[in-house]
């Protein structure tokens, strides 16, 4: 399959940047999206073009690197994916394909397709943790039962592989869904409940010191979700922040 | 007298641990906080051992190549990790757990090292789940348990499909910790370039940033290095991307030796290579195997039609299926080891009965699974005489509930539906047991620079269990390392802030910009791809499942003519002065063109079959691993001496004085 | 407490709670214009009581303006906000993949609302004001339901444009009533009744709207 790709193209941060076009050819059903953005490189390589930089590790779903805004959407048209998990059978002989990177004032772009996600780190710095020596002088494991539903609660808010395709798709660049995750992880556990106050506070006031918008609940950010992380997250978080508010 | 000294302590095996902690000299805390580390690595080693080491009062200063330490590859770690806990009541101990990884591993383990993993084992679960690890649970609220491959009990612990993500998850919120406290600074996007020894000692590193382009200096008192496996040699595998032998072949360039680097875990089941330009491998988990049938088309006429897509797999008659590993090992059939798997599948397909437009893959069948559970269902629930469309929806049902997230998977990648058509798998490059050698304390033969999870050569011996890397990496950096690490440093106390202007960070930096001027004063004609996909294709079709004398002989020469076309016509793009995924991908296959020639030696010299390791000429009439104990029961560390075919080799003797060695069987 | 009115999340409650307010005057509107369609003189008993009773005018009607102009000043706001939090804009954004229309556009149907009050403040408001304030007629409980019908009657353009107002208000609402739970930290078991009811009011009610007008329009042709 033929594709004619119009991908954004920036030096470095202080660069405007722009869009080029390049047409790639020999596209197979079967390849992922970064398979076909290698064959693009290559093809740049070879011409002598600096290649396309993207973000992208694993390339299994799960390490949260790769970061595409395709046709409008973070991660494509599929869902519950990451690009790195999309394939071009998607796609159709001679389309057009948008390749932007994720935008949002706290996602700065360090080069073409490649953002700095930091703030998403800085935000777990704040507060992303159980305050807990790792001494290996903590209680048995199964001196604290909690509740299945719980358990997987948590577990569900945790799967969120820090991709930032909430903020992407976000029309307000909110991370709400991102902060909410790692806030419900730990309110969901009573390990997590003596400095919940505290965590919430300090993590959402990062949140906002890095320039995100607010959150307006349209749900884009549930359905662009790889891992479906749930908007019952954000109520939690809204909850626990208000609680927080109150009572401390 | 050999130059290792792995300073076993004394005692009965069980005690040498506690003694051992005991013993050793502590650094106070006072004094911590004029010490720094710098760990290279954020994975599950080196993320507990960055969090650990700063909250006993050292400075730590992380170094990863990703954009944040979470994204580590022990991220993508399914299965599970495994622990002594004994929750389940069945029988399960350290020592239980110690056999069976010394077993597993084909005894060519330490045997102290193994058991002391064994030991904390317990200790990792209680730190994970007191730091918020969302760990499986039953109903009645306590953690659950599940069995792996190789094994008589449940001891592994999960978190669905996502137990390293969990646990990395866990590990990095351990450092953030430490980072608020201000006692980690996390240095990612950095790239460690070499090593820097100051009168011998590891003394720091020289780190590229990878945005900025720009090499900088970074000193320490000792140096951790948690920076993983080297199964990109291969090109194809299931490590991520970016992994990479960089900061463990530069170590090994200084001095520290290089142990057992042909020791490589093959995974039999993952999704076959699709076409030429695939990048990328991808794991199905091992419990497939419990209710799949692996076969191939009896005949070659029927292969050669499946290739050319004249013929379905479902087209072909039972009588015309080989289900070769039925065949072969009636006793464990479909369930034999790792390593026995992936080599019967390569078997079949050199032999010409592959599948696949490639020929290389073959069939994971879930047909019969399908009839037997529908018809167990249709009975339990009273139909007499069901007809053949219900027992196939029930049967399809079952195998949903078992397994249904692994078909999305397979589903969503291949684009075929498993429960019509049979799975196609083939194994592939997965984990590497071997990597600088350590002493009991985890230190390489350079003093202050130490190894840590699959950066180490382990506690694995020639092959690990399944839900064993998650453990080790845990142990190391929660648990071990932290410990022994202040034995080297109380002699420090005094020492100092160590400076980066003396003439070895000058000469180190100096080094690192003239090699990396040099891969763009080439002719420039190949992209680096070009070399890493050729190398891979070596190191696979020569050193890859089953390995020859021959074979290996032409590997060496063949990686080291590669490796020379290199440095001479490859072609890297762009500028050094900026974020250059060409500049990194190049330096790593650099690195990987002389580690794959040490890897082919390493085998050619290593005259038995074991573990992952197998050599041709050394197998039972039968075609099973033939193991020289008398002659090979050692570990073979490698010393740089200018290249790597020239590698000197020190022996380190197994002593195997808790466990009796014993030849595994499958039949 | 301190410092809470300044985080997004402290916002975006007081967004939701002055919403919430708006919605239960709403409802008290459409409760009491809806008896002009069954019975002028509940209608103007209603409507002289609300127009006379002192704790409705000296207490109530001020809450109400300065919910109204908070709602609308922090909706300002946020949407400028917001449009900061990305600087530069994608080139194609397929918001309609993963969020409806009227999730998106709350500051579109909310302009359109506003610039609706407007009118209706034209209409109604101000010449009350000037009837009771500056021209100081004497009081008069039965001149409501006429003054109301006036405005729609032989007026098509007029019935017209508040129809069109409410069809926004109603996409206003589709989102915003709903929305506002969400933000309140209501997630659980009830949501799916509680979307129901929103749902349901933010269709019903500003419909009932344009019945009314419609209603008078063609009663006085």
């Amino acid at each position: 399959m033929k594709l004619k790709l119009k991908v954004w193209r920036q030096e470095d941060a202080q660069d405007k940047g722009g869009f080029q076009n390049y047409d790639v050819d020999g596209i197979d059903g079967d390849m992922s999206f970064l398979e076909m953005m290698d064959v693009l490189n290559n093809n740049l390589v070879n011409e002598g073009i600096d290649p396309v930089e993207f973000d992208h590790d694993c390339r299994e779903g799960i390490c949260g690197s790769c970061s595409l805004q395709i046709n409008g959407e973070p991660h494509g048209p599929d869902r519950r994916i990451t690009t790195c998990q999309l394939h071009m059978r998607k796609f159709k002989d001679g389309d057009e394909i948008v390749i932007e990177p994720f935008r949002a004032t706290a996602f700065p772009v360090i080069k073409d397709l490649v953002i700095d996600r930091s703030a998403f780190d800085r935000i777990q710095h704040a507060g992303g943790y159980i305050s807990v020596n790792t001494s290996g002088n903590t209680q048995d494991a199964n001196s604290i039962p909690i509740e299945k539903q719980d358990a997987d609660d948590s577990f569900y808010a945790a799967t969120c592989i820090g991709c930032g395709a909430c903020v992407a798709a976000c029309k307000n660049a909110s991370a709400m869904l991102f902060t909410s995750a790692k806030v419900s992880q730990f309110a969901l556990l009573p390990q997590g409940e003596v400095e919940a106050h505290e965590r919430v506070i300090n993590m959402v006031n990062q949140m906002d010191a890095e320039g995100f918008g607010n959150c307006t609940n349209t749900g884009a950010c549930y359905v662009e979700c790889p891992k479906g992380i749930s908007l019952e997250n954000i109520a939690r978080l809204n909850r626990e922040y208000l609680s927080a508010s109150v009572f401390s | 007298m050999s130059v290792l000294e792995s300073k076993i302590p004394e005692g009965p095996i069980e005690k040498k641990w506690t003694k051992h902690k005991n013993e050793i000299n502590l650094v106070n805390p006072a004094n911590k906080r004029n010490i720094d580390i710098i760990v290279v690595g954020t994975g599950l080693a080196g993320g507990s051992a960055a969090a650990t080491l700063a909250e006993l009062g050292y400075n730590v200063k992380t170094f990863c190549y990703q954009d944040s330490p979470r994204r580590a590859h022990s991220i993508a770690a399914q299965g599970g990790i495994n622990a002594s806990k004994n929750y389940q009541g069945d029988g399960d101990s350290d020592y239980r757990l110690f056999y069976d990884t010394v077993k597993g591993g084909d005894y060519r383990s330490r045997e102290a090292n193994v058991y002391r993993l064994a030991e904390v084992s317990s200790n990792i679960i209680d730190q994970c789940v007191a730091q918020g690890v969302p760990f499986a649970r039953e109903y009645g609220g306590l953690l659950d348990n599940r069995s792996f491959g190789g094994v008589l009990v449940s001891r592994t612990f999960y978190a669905k499909g996502q137990t390293g993500q969990q646990l990395l998850l866990g590990a990095y919120s351990a450092m953030n910790r430490q980072i608020n406290r201000g006692k980690i600074q996390s240095f990612n996007r950095h790239e460690m370039m070499d090593l820097v020894l100051v009168d011998g000692k590891a003394r720091g590193i020289i780190a590229r940033d990878l945005v900025t382009g720009e090499i900088e200096r970074h000193s320490a008192h000792a140096v951790v290095l948690a920076s993983g496996g080297y199964g990109n040699v291969f090109y194809l595998s299931t490590n991520a991307m970016g992994s990479n032998v960089m900061a463990a072949w530069r170590a090994h360039k200084k001095g520290a030796f290089f142990a057992n680097p042909c020791f490589t875990q093959i995974h039999p089941t993952c999704i076959p290579v699709s076409g030429e330009l695939q990048s990328k491998l991808t794991l199905m988990s091992e419990s497939l195997r419990n209710d799949g049938r692996i076969w191939v088309p009896k005949h070659k006429k029927d292969a050669e039609a499946i290739r050319e897509g004249k013929l379905k797999p479902t087209e072909i008659a039972e009588e015309d299926r080989d289900y070769y590993l039925e065949r072969r090992y009636p006793a464990f059939g479909n369930l034999v080891p790792r390593d026995v798997a992936s080599r019967a599948a390569k078997e079949r397909c050199d032999a010409g009965y592959g599948v696949n437009k490639t020929g290389q893959a073959v069939y994971l069948d879930f047909k019969a699974a399908i009839e037997r559970y529908g018809k167990e269902k249709a009975f339990t629930s009273g139909h007499k005489n069901p007809i053949k469309e219900e027992i196939i929806k029930l049967g399809e049902e079952a195998v949903e509930a078992k397994y249904g997230n692994l078909f999305e998977m397979y589903e969503k990648i291949t684009d075929q539906n498993p429960y019509k058509t049979p799975m196609m798998i083939f194994p592939a490059v997965h984990y590497t047991m071997g990597g600088l050698w350590v002493d009991y304390n985890l230190m390489t033969t350079i003093p202050g620079c130490y190894a840590a999870g699959e950066a180490n050569f382990s506690d694995h011996g020639a092959n690990r269990l399944g839900a064993s890397a998650l453990m080790q990496g845990l142990a190391d950096g929660y648990f071990v390392l932290p410990y022994t690490i202040g034995d080297y440093l109380a002699a420090d106390i005094r020492t100092g802030a160590i400076s980066t202007e003396s003439e070895e960070f000058e000469t180190a930096e100096k080094e690192v910009k003239d090699r990396i001027q040099r891969l763009y004063n080439t002719n420039g004609k190949n992209p680096v791809d070009y070399y890493h996909k050729k190398l891979g294709k070596i190191m696979w079709d020569k050193c890859g499942m089953s390995r020859n004398e021959k074979e290996l002989k032409e590997a060496m020469e063949e990686i080291k003519a590669l490796r020379e076309d290199f440095w001479e016509n490859v072609r890297v793009t762009g500028k050094a002065e900026t974020k250059n995924a060409e500049l990194e991908k190049a330096g790593r296959v650099a690195d990987f063109l002389e580690l794959g020639e040490l890897f082919a030696k390493d085998a050619l010299e290593r005259n038995e079959s074991c573990g992952g390791h197998f050599r041709e000429e050394y197998q039972t009439e039968d075609g099973e691993a033939l193991r020289d104990d008398e002659n090979f029961r050692f570990v073979s560390a490698w010393e740089y001496v200018g290249n790597p075919r020239d590698a000197k080799l020190h022996k380190e003797q197994l002593e195997f004085e808790n466990i009796e060695l014993k030849t595994r069987s499958y039949k | 407490m301190a410092g809470i009115s300044k985080t997004s999340i402290a916002r975006k409650v007081a967004m939701a709670l002055s919403g919430l307010f708006l919605v239960l005057f709403l409802a008290q509107h459409f409760t009491i214009n809806f008896t002009s369609v069954v019975s002028p003189s509940t209608f103007n008993e209603i409507s002289h009581f609300m127009g006379t009773n002192f704790v409705v005018q000296a207490i109530l009607q001020p809450i109400l303006i300065a919910g109204v102009v908070f709602h609308f000043v922090m909706g300002f706001i946020l949407d400028i906000r917001n449009r900061k939090a990305r600087s530069v804009s994608y080139a194609k954004f397929n918001g309609g993949a993963n969020a409806p229309w009227v999730s998106r556009n709350m500051i579109i149907s909310g302009i359109v609302v506003l610039a609706f009050l407007g009118l209706h403040f034209y209409d109604f408001w101000i010449p009350e004001l000037i009837h009771k304030y500056v021209e100081t007629h004497p009081d008069d409980p039965f001149r409501y339901y006429d003054e109301t019908v006036a405005k729609f009657a032989g007026d098509p353009i007029r019935t017209g444009l508040y129809a069109f107002a409410f069809v926004f208000l109603m996409l206003h609402l589709l989102h915003g009533f709903g929305s506002s739970f969400q933000t309140m930290g209501v997630n659980n078991k009830y949501s799916g009744a509680i979307n129901i009811f929103t749902k349901a009011f933010a269709i019903v009610i500003p419909m009932g709207f344009v019945f009314i007008a419609i209603f008078h329009y063609f009663n006085n042709l």
